[in-house]
């Protein structure tokens, strides 16, 4: 996993709520067997038509959001399928930090594996960036460290993570590594329970 | 005396191999249930960073999302074919077992864990699929998890999860005649929302949940992620411990008895204190239909679309109607049927099924309806046609299919063409996807509409 501690980008905004993984990566493109390569199937069918043709009356598909990487979204993200599949796609396509009000919990753990920050904010602190990146572009800075969102009118919010989250994603850390290192206390436990 | 525990808190409890304060507890995993679809990167991860699959024999591996459900022999899809091979292909090189597609054993992973007896009280289950909270209807503490967490697992036999709060959906009173497990579970989610349960871990009590067989139990505990929680259990009793007896990975004689003792132990102490309880009077459940594009946009079969002018989120129901093809305040009998599917890990039992030949015994599927009936299993398929069940859903004019995900997912051929209403009588994800961009899924339990 890439460590992240600081991340600027360009915003792009999709005001729905109950995104579910379904919608983010459809079903037929999870027969791969490697990690990449879906950021060309993300929103599939928001993105394109029967045919593969481009539909533009979904935005993301307008120039000005070339190169996004921070998405703003509606309550309940990520919701459905457990599919890691979708933040695999995400992440391909190029977005580090997802924020919205909630976000579904399998979905929340998923992201945080792939170095993606995911971020809850009240809606009524996301409205006035979603209302100003549907209009314009809209760049946006991410301080994982200090744990805040800077606008480019230097408008300041602070957020919060479990900072065990948070030593994970700045150092990039390997999970499984880490947990190997109780190797002994789960040997134990297997002795006693299992 | 110990201060009363609910049942989450019991299996929580004795899985912890480590504990920091303000930090996840490292839990011990007792059945890791594997498919094709969202193990293969997992496995490659393990042979990348040269580990082992530390626990092979508390592993177990079927395929289900990607099967044919006729023709078992021909896979059209090279990916899927290739997905199913490097599932084969991993579970030998790490000694994991394996129900193939022709396996006797084989069957939606959901389904043949309990029917196995893999599935028991007080276990800690996960696999990497939504809907591994149907375990839970054995009070086990059994939930969906990602591919980092199935490499994580596979490699430790162990995950970092933060302790959840607990939900008590109480369940009062008596389920009226014809009103199913799922018509509950859909108007649990319609009253309460599909974001209620997220954050929680969701124990349902109650006297109708009591009065519920094993399998009507599954299909609650099964949409509890469709509620927003990722796991959903029911304390076991009597008719817990009688479905056990005699499933083949439970161990029988004194041993067994030892067991069901400690299984009744684990049901909720009374008085044990839930971080928040909500509850439902079973007798104002009716049939459920649902007609939008999430489980929660749910309404009883003798009612109606949404009034606009009535609605919040206005936005999103305009949106979900105008993707259904419906109207505002369109009654739900209106609706036209193309398509009919009864499956899924939801309700794709042999009960289900047994009620569902009840019904259409007799009967003939309209002749512009296409309809399939998708065991959940190969021994639950062996099981309705040892009575006769397929002979009367085949004589209406259903088709009747090997087991598998099959439509709820339509990962493998079973797709429904656009510009279709499909009355998925038995199962519960909603899609805005490509071949079901313009496919109208109504989630029901009744079979009136078929009838029309």
């Amino acid at each position: 996993m890439e460590p992240i501690q600081k991340h600027q980008g360009l915003v792009y905004p999709i005001n729905r709520a109950n995104i579910d993984t379904d919608q983010i990566i459809p079903k037929q493109f999870l027969k791969r067997i490697e990690r990449k390569g879906f950021g060309q199937f993300l929103f599939y069918h928001w993105r394109f038509d029967d045919q593969g043709n481009k539909k533009f009356d979904f935005s993301l598909n307008h120039s000005i959001y070339n190169n996004a990487s921070i998405l703003l979204a509606g309550e309940n993200f990520g919701c459905g399928s457990s599919r890691e599949h979708a933040p695999w796609a995400l992440l391909d396509y190029g977005f580090r930090v997802i924020i919205a009000p909630s976000f579904a919990d399998i979905f929340y753990n998923n992201a945080l594996k792939n170095g993606i920050i995911p971020i809850q904010l009240k809606m009524a602190q996301l409205d006035q960036w979603m209302d100003q990146a549907e209009r314009k572009k809209l760049t946006l800075t991410v301080d994982l460290v200090n744990q805040y969102i800077i606008d480019e009118d230097q408008q300041k919010v602070y957020f919060d993570i479990p900072s065990y989250h948070k030593e994970k994603l700045i150092n990039g850390w390997d999970e499984i590594a880490l947990t190997l290192q109780h190797q002994e206390k789960i040997d134990a436990y297997e002795k006693n329970n299992v | 005396m110990n201060k009363p525990k609910t049942i989450i808190q019991k299996i929580w409890d004795k899985h912890i191999v480590h504990h920091e304060e303000g930090k996840p507890d490292l839990l011990y995993i007792d059945l890791h249930l594997v498919h094709e679809v969202t193990s293969p990167q997992a496995f490659e991860g393990l042979r990348m960073n040269n580990r082992k699959v530390r626990r092979p024999d508390l592993t177990y591996a079927t395929m289900d999302h990607n099967v044919p459900t006729k023709n078992r022999e021909v896979i059209k899809d090279p990916i899927s074919q290739k997905q199913m091979e490097t599932l084969q292909k991993n579970c030998e090189e790490y000694g994991i077992t394996l129900a193939d597609m022709y396996h006797p054993d084989q069957g939606i992973v959901h389904v043949i864990g309990p029917q196995l007896g893999l599935t028991q009280p007080g276990k800690t289950i996960v696999c990497g699929d939504s809907h591994t909270s149907t375990h839970g209807a054995f009070g086990a503490l059994a939930f969906g998890i990602g591919t980092s967490e199935v490499e994580h697992v596979l490699a430790s036999q162990t995950l970092w999860q933060e302790r959840p709060k607990t939900l008590n959906v109480q369940v009062d009173g008596e389920l009226g005649s014809g009103v199913t497990a799922k018509d509950l579970i859909l108007a649990i989610i319609a009253k309460f929302g599909v974001r209620f349960g997220t954050g929680y871990v969701i124990e349902y009590t109650g006297k109708a949940i009591r009065n519920l067989s094993m399998e009507e139990r599954m299909t609650i505990c099964n949409m509890s992620i469709e509620a927003g929680a990722r796991a959903g259990l029911i304390s076991p009793d009597e008719t817990t411990v009688d479905y056990l007896i005699g499933k083949r990975y439970v161990p029988i004689g004194e041993e067994f008895e030892t067991l069901a003792e400690e299984w009744r132990a684990l049901a909720t102490d009374e008085g044990a204190v839930y971080d928040k309880t909500v509850t439902i009077q079973a007798e104002e459940v009716e049939p459920q239909v649902t007609w939008g594009t999430n489980p929660g946009m749910c309404v009883p079969v003798s009612g109606m679309t949404p009034d606009l002018s009535k609605v919040d989120q206005k936005e999103d129901v305009e949106r979900a109607l105008a993707y259904m093809g419906l109207n505002e305040k369109q009654p739900i009998t209106s609706i036209e049927i193309d398509h009919v599917f009864i499956g899924s890990c939801t309700n794709s039992r042999l009960s289900d099924l047994q009620k569902a030949a009840f019904i259409v015994k007799g009967k003939e599927v309209n002749k512009n309806v296409r309809a399939i009936v998708v065991p959940g299993s190969f021994s639950v398929k062996m099981q309705a046609e040892k009575e006769g069940i397929d002979t009367i859903f085949k004589e209406a004019g259903f088709e009747w299919r090997d087991a598998g995900c099959s439509m709820c997912l339509a990962m493998n051929d079973d797709v429904v063409p656009p510009e279709v209403g499909v009355l998925l009588l038995q199962i519960e994800i909603l899609k805005e996807g490509k071949e079901m961009e313009h496919v109208h899924i109504w989630l029901v339990q009744r079979w009136q509409l078929l009838q029309q």
